[in-house]
C-alpha cells in the first residue's frame, strides 16, 4: 500500500498536502464576479465608440471622469467602513460608465462627481456593498444629481454643446416630440446622431453590446425582451389610437434610454429579481411604467423611475416568484 | 427547452438547466479493465447501502469461503454482503468511509487456498454467451436472488436493487431505463463496462424486465460515448431492447434527470421512479444481476476507474469489494508528486479522503485524484445574484437562496425554496462567480432542519 509521503520520497520532493473539502471539488474558473464585470464593459464599448464619435471631448471628459470618481469613491468609504476594498472587481467602474451614459453631455463637472459619490455612497457602500444594494447604483447617482442639479442637468446640459455635430446639440428626440411635436428619423435614432444623454443615443451601438453582454451570459435575455415587447405593445397601441402613423411607437422603442436602459441598466443582476418568472415580471413592469410615466409626468425621460420602482419590489416579486421544483406536484 | 428531439421516446434527450464540466474521461476511457488479484486483506463495512445496516453473522477467527455471506440484511431495504475472498475473519474493527461514516466492519485475511481466481469472474462478465432468451427463469424468484446477492446501485448511491424489481400489482412498471450515461467528469468504470460486457448488461435487463413484466427496455446512454452505443446496439440486437442516445450534459446521469430525458416524466419530489412506472438501474448493476441470477455469483466484485492527473498510469481495474483504495492507487502506480485530493468518485458529487486504507465498497465507482493545481480554493465574495445558479440547477431550484437561508438559519425561506429537493449534484457551486460553497451550505441547512423537525417533535 503506498504511503503519501514514502512514494514521494522517491522523487525526492516534500510529502504532497492533501485537502480534503466538500463536493464539488472542480469549479468553473471562468465565472468569477470579476469577469462578469468585464463582461459588462467589454459590451459597453461599441456605446463608448458611438459617444465618444458624437460627443467628442465632452463623453472623453465625461467617461473619464465618471469612472475615476466611482472608483475612487468605493476605495474611500470602504477604507473608511474598514473593508477590504473591491475596487479589483471592476463593479465599481460598471457603474461609473453605467451613470456618465445616462447623464448629459454638457452636465457640469462637480455634478458628475457628486452623482458619482452619491451612486456608489448611497446606492450601495450604504446597503453594504457590491451584491446587497436594493437600487440600482448608478440609477441612484443620477437621481440625486439630476435632484440637486435641476437646472445644470435640465435642457442647456443637452442643448448648448460646443465642437459637435449640430445635430447632438439641442432638444432631445422625446423632448421634441412631447412638447414641439417634432419628429426625428428613424435612421437619426438608430444611429445615435441626435441630442441626448451621452450612451443613449445610438440604438445599434447598444444592441450591438447588448448581444454581447447576453451571448456572455454577463446579463440575462428576460428582462429587455420582456421590457422591448413590452413597450412595443403599449406605444402601438398609443400610436394606433391617436393616428400617429408609426412616429409615437419607433420614437419611444428607439428614442431616449429605451434600449441602453433595456441593455444595461435594468439587467443590474444585484438590484433585479432571480428566477425566470421574476424577470419577466420585473421587465413588464419597467416597461408599463416607463410608457404610463412618459405620456402622464412632467419629465420626458422616465426609464430611470421605472427602474428605481422596480428595483424596491424586487423583492417582493422574488417572492412571489419561487421557481417549482421538478416534480412538484 | 432543447429543440433536440428524441425519435420514438416521449422526451427531448436533454432535461433543464444542468451544466457542462470539462468530461476529463481521456484519462482512463480507453484502458481496458485489468483484473486485480486477490489482496492479502480486505475490510468489509456492515453497511454500504441505503436501507438498515447488516447484521454481521460470522465470528472472529471463523473460516470464509469465497461468495459467502458475512453479512445478512435482514429488513426490506437492505442488502447482505458476501466475502470476495476466502480465509479467515479478524478481530471486530470500525472503519471510516469518505461519507464520514464510522462503521464495524468485517476483516478478512485471505488464505492460500480455495481462492477463486477473479479473472474467472471477469471472463463470465465478458464473454460472448450470455442468453438473450430468459423466458426459462423464474419471474418470480429474481429479486430474491438478487437480494441474497447483495446488489446495489453500482452507479454511487447503492440503493438495493431487489426493491426496484418486485412486482407490485398497484404499481405496474412499463419501462426498465438502464442509465449508461456516466456524467461525472473523470469517470470511466460504466463506459469499460458498456463496450467489455455489453452482452451481460443486455441479459440482465432482459431479466430486470421478466421480473417486473415491463414492456419496454431502454438503455439511455450519452453522446459523448459512441463506442459504447455501437457495442451495445450490437449486443442487443435480436431483443426488443431500445437504445437511446443522450445530450451530454451533467447530472443527465441523475435518475430524475433521465427520466425526464427519456420520457418526458417528472418523478415526484419524494417518490421514486417507481412512481412513474419506471425502474432505473445502472450499467453495472444488472450486469451484476445478470451474473447473480445466470451464473449464481453474488456481487463481490466491481469495476473502479482510479484516474485523474494526480494518478500516474490511470486505469480501470475490476477489484474485490472490500480492497483498501491506496492498493489501487499502488496498482496505477501511485500519486504524482503534485497530487492534491483524493476522491472516492467522481469530482462533482464525489466524497474526499485522506486515508489510504479505505476500503472500496460496493458504490465506489472511482477514484479521481485532482492535482493541485486543478483544486482552486478561491474567496468567497458577496452573491451579486445574477442567477447563474438558477439556471443550472437541475431540480429547478434557487440554490443562492437556500445556501444563504442555511447559513443564517432560516427554518421557514428553507421550506418555502424547497431545500429537500436538492441532490448536492454540485451544478450551482460549480457555476458560481463568488465562489460561495453553495452546496456545503445547502447540506448543512439540510441537517439544520432536521433537528428544528426533531426539536418540535420532543416538545
Amino acid at each position: 500500500m503506498p504511503d503519501i509521503n514514502k512514494s514521494t520520497d522517491i522523487t525526492g520532493e516534500t510529502a504532497p498536502a492533501i485537502h480534503v473539502a466538500p463536493s464539488p471539488h472542480i469549479l468553473d474558473t471562468g465565472s468569477v464576479t470579476k469577469q462578469m464585470m468585464l463582461d459588462v464593459i467589454i459590451s459597453l464599448i461599441p456605446v463608448i465608440a458611438a459617444s465618444v464619435f458624437l460627443f467628442r471631448l465632452y463623453a472623453v471628459k465625461q467617461i473619464l471622469l465618471c469612472t475615476i470618481s466611482c472608483l475612487a469613491a468605493e476605495f474611500i468609504f470602504e477604507k473608511m467602513r474598514g473593508k477590504s476594498t473591491t475596487i479589483k472587481d471592476f463593479s465599481a467602474a460598471v457603474t461609473g460608465i453605467v451613470l456618465v451614459f445616462s447623464l448629459p453631455p454638457g452636465a457640469p463637472w462637480y455634478a458628475t462627481v457628486i452623482g458619482a459619490f452619491a451612486a456608489i455612497g448611497l446606492g450601495k457602500v450604504l446597503f453594504g456593498g457590491v451584491g446587497m444594494n436594493i437600487f440600482n447604483p448608478a440609477m441612484v447617482g443620477r437621481a440625486f444629481a439630476i435632484m440637486a442639479f435641476t437646472q445644470q442637468l435640465g435642457a442647456s446640459a443637452y442643448e448648448n454643446l460646443s465642437g459637435v455635430a449640430d445635430a447632438v446639440s439641442g432638444a432631445t428626440p422625446l423632448t421634441a416630440l412631447k412638447y414641439d411635436g417634432v419628429h426625428t428619423a428613424l435612421t437619426n435614432l438608430i444611429l445615435g446622431d441626435t441630442a441626448g444623454s451621452l450612451g443613449e443615443t445610438s440604438v445599434i451601438a447598444c444592441v450591438l453590446g447588448g448581444i454581447y453582454l447576453i451571448y456572455r451570459k454577463a446579463a440575462s435575455w428576460e428582462i429587455p425582451v420582456s421590457i422591448l415587447i413590452t413597450m412595443t405593445l403599449i406605444s402601438s397601441f398609443v400610436d394606433l389610437v391617436g393616428g400617429y402613423s408609426g412616429v409615437f411607437l419607433y420614437h419611444h422603442l428607439f428614442g431616449g434610454a429605451t434600449m441602453f436602459g433595456a441593455f444595461f441598466i435594468a439587467t443590474d443582476p444585484v438590484t433585479s429579481p432571480l428566477s425566470f418568472k421574476g424577470k419577466i415580471y420585473f421587465g413588464i413592469g419597467i416597461g408599463f411604467l416607463t410608457m404610463v410615466m412618459r405620456m402622464y409626468s412632467g419629465y420626458p425621460e422616465c426609464f430611470m423611475f421605472a427602474v428605481l420602482l422596480m428595483n424596491a419590489v424586487t423583492p417582493l416579486i422574488n417572492r412571489f416568484s419561487i421557481p417549482i421544483p421538478l416534480g412538484w406536484k | 427547452m432543447s429543440l433536440f428531439r428524441l425519435k420514438g421516446f416521449p422526451g427531448t434527450g436533454s432535461f433543464e438547466h444542468g451544466i457542462h464540466p470539462p468530461e476529463n474521461k481521456g484519462l482512463s476511457e480507453d484502458s481496458r479493465v485489468e483484473v486485480m488479484g486477490i489482496p492479502d486483506m480486505v475490510a468489509l463495512p456492515m453497511s454500504q447501502h441505503v436501507g438498515a445496516p447488516c447484521k454481521q453473522i460470522v465470528e472472529p477467527k471463523q473460516n470464509v469461503k469465497y461468495g459467502e455471506m458475512i453479512g445478512v440484511g435482514e429488513t426490506f431495504i437492505s442488502a447482505s454482503i458476501h466475502s470476495p475472498v476466502s480465509g479467515t475473519v479478524k478481530n471486530n474493527s470500525t472503519v471510516t468511509l469518505p461519507t464520514g461514516r464510522h462503521l464495524p466492519a468485517v476483516t478478512i485475511k485471505s488464505s492460500d487456498e480455495d481462492q477463486l481466481d477473479p479473472n474467472i469472474l471477469w471472463q463470465e462478465m465478458t464473454s460472448n454467451d450470455w442468453p438473450k432468451d430468459v423466458s426459462g427463469y423464474d419471474a418470480s424468484t429474481i429479486p430474491d436472488i438478487i437480494k441474497n446477492s447483495g446488489i446495489v446501485g453500482l452507479g454511487g448511491a447503492a440503493f438495493p436493487t431487489h426493491v426496484k424489481f418486485i412486482k407490485n400489482d398497484k404499481k405496474p412498471i412499463d419501462v426498465v431505463l438502464i442509465n449508461g450515461c456516466e456524467c461525472e467528469p473523470y469517470l470511466t468504470c460504466d463506459y469499460r463496462m458498456m463496450i467489455e460486457a455489453p452482452h451481460a448488461i443486455v441479459t440482465g435487463a432482459l431479466l430486470g424486465a421478466r421480473a417486473l413484466s415491463a414492456k419496454e427496455i431502454i438503455i439511455g446512454i450519452e453522446d459523448n460515448k459512441p463506442e459504447a452505443v455501437r457495442k451495445l446496439k450490437e449486443a442487443a440486437s435480436g431483443t426488443p431492447i431500445k437504445i437511446v442516445v443522450l445530450k451530454t450534459k451533467y447530472p443527465q446521469g441523475s435518475e430524475k434527470s433521465l427520466i425526464k430525458s427519456v420520457l418526458g416524466l417528472e418523478v415526484p419530489l419524494g417518490g421514486l421512479p417507481g412512481d412513474v412506472g419506471v425502474a432505473v438501474s445502472n450499467v453495472g448493476s444488472i450486469a451484476a444481476v445478470a451474473m447473480a441470477v445466470i451464473k449464481g455469483r453474488p456481487l463481490t466484485h466491481r469495476v473502479v476507474s482510479v484516474s485523474g492527473r494526480g494518478i500516474t498510469n490511470p486505469k480501470n481495474l475490476f477489484v474485490p469489494i472490500g480492497i483498501a483504495m491506496g492498493e489501487l492507487i499502488d496498482f496505477c502506480g501511485g500519486l504524482t508528486p503534485d497530487a492534491g485530493r483524493l476522491i472516492a468518485g467522481g469530482p462533482m458529487m464525489g466524497f474526499s479522503f485522506s486515508d489510504l486504507s479505505t476500503p472500496v465498497t460496493k458504490g465506489s465507482s472511482g477514484i479521481t485524484v485532482i492535482t493541485n493545481q486543478e483544486l482552486t480554493q478561491p474567496e468567497e465574495t458577496s452573491c451579486i445574484r445574477c442567477g447563474r445558479c438558477v439556471d443550472a440547477c437541475p431540480m429547478r431550484l434557487v440554490p443562492t437562496r437556500l445556501a444563504l437561508a442555511s447559513r443564517y438559519k432560516n427554518p421557514e425561506v428553507l421550506m418555502k425554496y424547497y431545500i429537500n429537493a436538492c441532490f448536492e449534484c454540485g451544478c450551482c457551486a460549480h457555476v458560481c462567480p463568488a465562489k460561495i460553497n453553495l452546496v456545503q451550505l445547502i447540506r448543512s441547512g439540510k441537517r439544520f432542519l432536521a433537528t428544528q423537525h426533531t426539536a418540535k417533535k420532543g416538545n
